[in-house]
């Protein structure tokens, strides 16, 4: 077990941020928490980093308390907060050098494990932090929390406000590290990068909803999901809401998702509803489940 | 009927140096229209936008917003249009109410007009109980419910949107795609960027800006057609790789 998390609550002053909330994480394990913000996800890499200290419960990392044994846990994990936090007015190679002496190592000796990652920036590695861009600042960021090699990877929120390639590149990067034996405990708001990971725990309000591979998630929901789309999407969603017998209506993409609360609900009938509010183009048809849906539905 | 045109681009750029940020870019949005303008991080975005809005001046090129030229009414422009981003919203440690009349000053409302506005968005988004409450204490969700109210308390023609869903729930994320069409319904122009591939599907029509230039600019079903693909994550995707 790299990641143990038992009913641990902390409040900030009048606010329970994280209510009574258990997980572990297996070693080698790439394991998201997946939630809104306000859900409660920093504070727990916060305190699973010794960063902060829990109001009720026990953590450990690697078999490390994360009370007692805080000095052990911070030599071998690497955390990259969600706010971007390395030295701004340090180039890149400055702040990698520096991170690398704090833990008492070189860039030469871990070279390997952030060399895939590094090649990426080192055409700028005269630069200040402060002057990269977005994604460079990710991989720079990425490349400090693993020069002294952790065996546990503390990532919150890594590509909150990245575009789609650089996400997509980042999480090839993850799973690369993965296979380097290094456990990743990793946040994020975007639903799609669920199915990404190898187990997900679905959290909102402090408090864990699912915990689950994504597979399963999906394959446990038990509603069907229609894919409902005409030429007006403004006027179907207002439509598809006022159906006597609609459970929910959400927009996903190109489709409207509709669930229907009757077990014998047929799309005939709809399709004649919609047809007498005059929308034209209908198409009904099954949906795919997402993370999201049922995300929406907890 | 030719549609209206109520912002036009002609070979817009903006450089810093040797380095064109913005380059030669041309494009038109219609009124009433909900514009998506992505691109990757870097791709130029926010210099555009910067510009669209009045605080940056371009180069060279031309472009008027709310019928307002850029170069010599950049001020008329101001007052036309309202602005919300995730980062720049309201004040945390003013209530609803005192942001609300704060800006509705800065837009040059008279006070008269801010005490209507203040009862109808009371009603309209069903904030009586915490008219009285500190920004800074609401969920995120509703802050951006109200500074996308906010944005618009000058009932301006076009409001620009920075990336306004980021991090939020998926069910607010949706609901506040529902103040988008309803006031796009109302014929104010929206001019929105985001990251949330889904969301350029609820556009009607879709730029990709790559490196300072726009690739593609179409519905988002014509660019899925062009592209041969299902979604526009693919068609970002596919865009973007190419040109590397």
């Amino acid at each position: 077990m790299s990641i143990k998390v038992q009913n641990i609550s902390k409040s900030y002053k009048t606010a329970k941020a994280v209510k009574n909330v258990s997980f572990e994480v297996n070693r080698g394990e790439l394991f998201g928490l997946i939630g809104p913000d306000g859900a409660g996800k920093t504070t727990l890499f916060r305190i699973l980093t010794t960063l902060l200290i829990a109001n009720e419960g026990r953590a450990s990392v690697m078999g490390f308390d994360v009370v007692k044994d805080y000095k052990a846990i911070r030599n071998s994990v690497g955390y990259m907060p969600g706010k971007f936090s390395l030295y701004q007015d340090l180039t890149v190679e400055e702040n990698l050098t520096f991170f690398a002496t704090i833990f008492g190592t070189t860039i030469q000796e871990n070279y390997d494990l952030i060399k895939d990652i590094y090649i990426q920036i080192a055409p700028f590695k005269n630069r200040r932090a402060g002057a990269l861009s977005g994604g460079m600042k990710q991989k720079l960021a990425l490349c400090c929390a693993l020069i002294h090699a952790p065996k546990v990877l503390f990532l919150d929120e890594p590509t909150t406000g990245v575009d789609p390639i650089s996400r997509k590149e980042f999480w090839e990067m993850l799973k690369r590290l993965q296979q380097k034996d290094i456990t990743i405990l990793v946040s994020t708001p975007y639903m799609d990068e669920a199915s990404l990971c190898d187990r997900i725990a679905l959290i909102q309000d402090g408090q864990v909803l699912k915990i689950d591979s994504p597979e399963n998630i999906i394959k446990n929901y038990n509603k069907i999901i229609y894919d409902v789309a005409t030429k007006d999407t403004h006027a179907l969603i207002h439509d598809l809401k006022n159906y006597p017998s609609q459970y929910s209506v959400n927009a996903f993409g190109e489709y409207i998702h509709y669930i229907d609360k009757e077990s014998d609900f047929n799309t005939k009938e709809l399709q004649k509803y919609l047809q007498n509010k005059k929308h034209i183009n209908i198409e009904i048809k099954q949906a795919q489940i997402t993370i999201e849906d049922v995300f929406m539905d907890l | 009927m030719e549609k209206e045109k109520i912002i036009a681009v002609k070979n817009l750029t903006k450089k810093f140096g040797d380095f064109a940020a913005v380059d030669d870019i041309s494009f038109d949005v219609y009124k009433g229209e909900i514009f998506g303008f992505l691109g990757a991080n870097g791709a130029g975005k926010t210099t555009a936008m910067k510009m669209l809005i009045g605080i940056s001046s371009p180069t060279t090129g031309d472009a008027t917003v709310a019928g307002f030229d850029l170069h010599s009414q950049s001020e008329m422009v101001k007052k036309n249009i309202g602005y919300m981003s995730q980062k720049f919203s309201m004040y945390d440690d003013l209530t609803v109410k005192e942001n609300i009349i704060f800006f509705g000053g800065i837009y040059g409302l008279s006070r008269a007009k801010i005490k209507t506005k203040i009862a109808s968005l009371v009603k309209e988004l069903q904030i009586e109980d915490i008219i009285n409450s500190l920004v800074g204490s609401l969920p995120l969700g509703w802050k951006q419910k109200l500074s996308f109210s906010v944005a618009l308390l000058h009932d301006p023609q076009i409001v620009f949107l920075d990336e306004p869903t980021g991090g939020v729930d998926p069910i607010t994320r949706r609901q506040f795609w529902e103040m988008i069409y309803t006031q796009a319904f109302k014929g104010t122009t929206i001019f929105v960027t985001t990251h949330y591939m889904d969301e350029a599907e609820y556009c009607d029509r879709v730029s990709i800006m790559v490196a300072g230039k726009i690739e593609a600019l179409d519905t988002p079903k014509k660019l899925k057609e062009q592209f041969k693909v299902d979604s526009m994550n693919d068609v970002f995707l596919k865009l973007a790789r190419n040109i590397e």
